[in-house]
């Protein structure tokens, strides 16, 4: 009994802090009026209603209307004899049940009590405002009713459904939300949303297929593109892959003729071997600083005629092969790739270690070397930014378990996409690695740090399942005499044509899929021995292999977690990118103005990466559509008679959306990019800030109500 | 637990992936698609009897197991009452299969595990031949007498069909016997 009585003091400071600021801030209406001084502040829309302006003094109507939602919450809590209490307040002008107040006949039972009695205030019972918040503000304001004097008393998630056996309590708790909501109602000031201008360009981070994909509908849209890569060229991982499943199709020429479609499009502006460095505004009005590295190469003069590559003394173990073969210190990413200049790396460059080498300047015919290039950095302005920042394979260091990284002929996937590729270290030839003999038993291993909680990855990875079989099918094309055994755990083909792709291999090729996961792989004898078990006949299996090719999980490519932190954007805890909802906003960010596409988000194929990027881009030129763009107005603000301009509300908050005036020594509210988290207001030593609609008033009266 | 033997499919007899594409060639069915659902074994009359299922059978043939396949129970314990080749997602007839695996067994002199059923599948045949269709009193007999096991559990369910005048004492024989009697040559001459 300690507790309530240590309470007790508090509560009524509480109280006598709400008079203070209902003393300083009259009342809602008459704050808007005051507000007029303020840049971001809207101007009070006119009223249908009668007794505009001065709500807290004059007798409301308020409407209440209950949802069933069908049994969810009228199997818990008696919405009849809610409707009926809450129908006797005072000022509640009407109380209604209804079975699914969200459908359109529901919709209408509003309109016609609006419209029938005049109310002015609404309140609806029913589900999460996540869910139909938007749907209700709609239906009020086609009666002309400020849309944001209509709130959502949640009484399903936060009360039906969590105390199913308890249904008088739940009753009687239904009944307080609701009486709580109509408190805050009363003080709830009418509203406009916020009107930003925005500009319409957009930003593409990452070259790869989603990229390209995105920055081409969007360029064909009419919307001007930035596309940044990393890498010196575009392409991505796709820029390495022999042929696609399910079609056998040449992966690189399709690849290549739309990444140049992108290098001359005259609304994309690409900047290859650069990286975003800063991130500030919102959506619509994003600052970028881009970092364009310094690539000793004059662009404008190289013609890409390839003497400085020949020239080259210099050799080191390109990534882009997945180690299998080598590249120059002054190199393109790949032949023929887009841009096709050469890039000098300077952690390899002869010049730039003692400098003593000289050659591809001395060979230069149009003298495009320059040593002395620095790093650029290039300010743009963008109203929309998609991640499109893609994968790698799981890193070999820490996958010892197959003998990945120690024995030569255990690769994995993209190693032996490289092996296949024409124009790849091995010009589509498949040998060892270590003798360069053609490997007579293959062995493929799936799920190979995929689908395992405990030490790797929990997710599928997706593409591995194809990808293997079609590996199995070329492989058996090149060695007709070879024996490819396959391991897996499952065979997951899931997309048009693949089941069918997957069994017309299996038909033809006579490939052995042993399922089972794969204990051990150790070297012997020359050999890679692959123990494992068959599980379909419950024997051990052991294959003295030549090669084996490891399909390793994907994971998030390295730096996305930094980006996301620049963009305020959110990662998952493997480090994908989180969409806003999984199945309705799968191309939205949780940031406003972030998409993502591509393998950012999460492990896909080209054929699921292409649409998602095509969405992505298809959300962006509807944003884009419009001049202004419309922002929820429930967002700080400040009093600026009480402001003592003391700035811990800037420093605190998280978006970037306070700043001091400093003609005016007090704080002030950027409303576009305010998100109405109230981190400032919880802050404020002098309760200056407050939350429109969200008062600390109206919170201790709903608390007032709760607790009475 | 029984310890699992350590196979090694290292080498071509291992492997021997020869044993699949020999059996699809004598049977006809594409065993590679098989992909495990196991609906052939689920419907299967005989699989409660047998020592390895039939989906497990094509499993092993697709491993290059020979020995235990030819030299299993299960292959002669197949009725070809075709309930899992109609079933069968990939059209594989296992049916027409264990007829394959069967001859493949004689050929290979494998003994039959089950070694009154390969008596039985002989007094069926020669029933078949002598008569155009199978006659089933002089079939006992001869099997009964093959195998000399007088099916005394099987009895009761026989004298029941007898009274109903399901087992005529007598042989019918068919028209076309000289017919039946090429067929039987031809076989014999084709096969050596």
């Amino acid at each position: 009994m300690r507790w309530p009585m240590r309470m007790l003091p508090q509560a009524k400071s509480r109280d006598c802090l709400q008079n203070i600021n209902f003393k300083n801030l009259p009342s809602p209406g008459g704050r808007g009026e005051r507000g007029g001084g303020k840049p971001e502040s809207p101007p009070p829309e006119p009223s249908p209603i009668k007794g505009e302006g001065n709500y807290g003094l004059i007798m409301r109507k308020l409407g209440v209307f209950i949802c069933h939602c069908g049994v969810n919450i009228a199997g818990t809590v008696d919405v009849k004899s809610v409707a009926e209490k809450v129908g006797k307040i005072e000022d509640v002008a009407h109380s209604t049940d209804y079975i699914y107040m969200c459908s359109e006949p529901g919709q209408q039972i509003i309109r016609e009590a609006i419209r029938e009695k005049g109310l002015d205030g609404i309140v609806v019972a029913c589900c999460s405002p996540s869910m139909h918040e938007n749907t209700f503000r709609k239906a009020v304001k086609s009666q002309g009713m400020n849309p944001y004097l209509c709130e959502i008393a949640n009484i399903r998630e936060q009360c039906s459904w969590v105390h199913q056996k308890e249904k008088e309590e739940a009753t009687q708790k239904a009944e307080e939300i609701i009486k709580a909501t109509l408190g805050k109602v009363r003080k709830n000031e009418m509203l406009e949303a916020i009107a930003v201008a925005i500009n319409r360009r957009v930003l593409v981070v990452g070259g790869g297929i989603a990229g390209i994909t995105a920055s081409l509908d969007l360029a064909e849209g009419g919307y001007e593109v930035i596309l940044l890569e990393r890498e010196t060229a575009l392409g991505g991982h796709m820029a390495q892959l022999s042929r696609t499943f399910p079609d056998l199709d040449p992966a690189f020429g399709g690849l290549l003729s739309k990444a140049l479609e992108v290098a001359q499009h005259p609304n994309i502006h690409l900047y290859c071997f650069s990286e975003l460095e800063d991130v500030k505004g919102y959506v619509g009005n994003f600052e970028l600083v881009i970092r364009n590295k310094a690539t000793s190469v004059d662009k404008r003069k190289c013609t890409g005629c390839g003497q400085c590559i020949l020239s080259c003394p210099v050799e080191f173990v390109s990534e882009f092969e997945r180690g299998m073969g080598m590249r120059k210190a002054i190199d393109t990413l790949y032949a023929s790739s887009v841009p096709n200049k050469p890039v000098i790396h300077r952690d390899h460059c002869q010049y730039f270690i003692d400098g003593t080498c000289h050659r591809c300047e001395e060979v230069c015919p149009e003298k495009a070397i320059d040593f002395r290039q620095e790093d650029e950095r290039i300010s743009e302005k963008v109203g929309a930014i998609v991640v499109a920042t893609g994968y790698e394979l799981y890193p070999k260091e820490q996958l010892g378990e197959y003998g990945y990284g120690e024995i030569p002929d255990v690769i994995d996937g993209l190693a032996f996409e490289r092996m296949l590729s024409p124009n790849g270290p091995t010009k589509g030839k498949i040998t060892r690695p270590s003798d360069g003999k053609v490997p007579k038993e293959m062995v493929f291993i799936q799920c190979v740090a995929s689908r395992d909680p405990d030490r790797y990855m929990p997710y599928c990875s997706r593409i591995c399942c194809m990808y293997t079989a079609k590996h199995a099918k070329i492989y058996k094309e090149q060695v007709p005499d070879g024996q490819p055994y396959i391991f897996y755990m499952d065979i997951r083909s899931d997309c048009k044509g693949y089941e069918e792709f997957l069994q017309k291999t299996v038909e033809e090729k006579g490939l052995l899929y042993l399922r089972g996961r794969v204990s051990r792989v150790f070297q012997d004898d020359g050999r890679v021995r692959v123990l494992g078990v068959d599980t379909l006949t419950g024997k051990m299996v052991e294959v003295a292999a030549d090669m084996v090719v490891l399909a390793t999980a994907i994971v998030p490519s390295n730096g996305v977690k930094d980006l996301a932190a620049k963009l305020r954007a959110t990662v998952d805890r493997h480090g994908f990118l989180t969409e806003a909802h999984i199945k309705l906003y799968p191309v939205e960010s949780s940031t406003k103005g972030i998409y993502l596409a591509g393998c950012g988000q999460s492990p896909k194929d080209i054929s699921d990466t292409v649409s998602q990027a095509s969405a992505t881009a298809s959300k962006i030129q509807a944003l884009l559509s419009t001049d202004q763009l419309l922002q929820d107005p429930l967002i700080a603000f400040v009093d600026e008679g009480i402001c003592s301009g003391c700035g811990i509300c800037v420093e605190i908050c998280p978006y970037e959306a306070r700043e001091m005036d400093p003609h005016r020594g007090i704080s002030i509210v950027h409303s576009a990019l305010c998100q109405g988290c109230g981190a400032c207001i919880a802050s404020c030593p002098n309760n200056a800030c407050e939350l429109r609609n969200g008062s600390a008033g109206q919170v201790l009266r709903m608390v007032d109500t709760f607790i009475s | 637990m029984e310890e699992m033997k350590v196979e090694t499919v290292n080498s071509a007899e291992k492997v021997n992936s020869s044993f699949l594409e020999e059996v699809s060639k004598k049977s006809g069915e594409n065993l590679s698609l098989c992909y495990q659902c196991l609906k052939c074994t689920a419907g299967c009359p005989t699989a409660p009897n047998m020592d390895i299922r039939p989906n497990n059978i094509i499993r092993m043939i697709q491993m290059g197991m020979k020995k235990e396949v030819l030299g299993s129970g299960a292959i002669w314990f197949c009725v070809y009452c075709q309930t899992c080749g109609t079933r069968c997602p990939n059209e594989i007839h296992i049916g027409v299969l264990m007829d394959a695996l069967r001859e493949m067994a004689m050929e290979e002199g494998i003994p039959a595990k089950e070694k009154n059923i390969h008596l039985f599948h002989e007094a069926f045949i020669q029933s078949v031949r002598r008569g155009g269709r199978a006659h089933e009193v002089t079939m006992l007999m001869d099997y009964m007498l093959r195998s000399r096991d007088l099916m005394k559990g099987s009895l009761l369910p026989g004298v029941k069909l007898f009274l109903k005048g399901k087992f005529p004492l007598l042989p019918s024989f068919i028209k076309g016997r000289d017919e039946i009697k090429r067929i039987f040559e031809r076989c014999t001459k084709e096969k050596s």
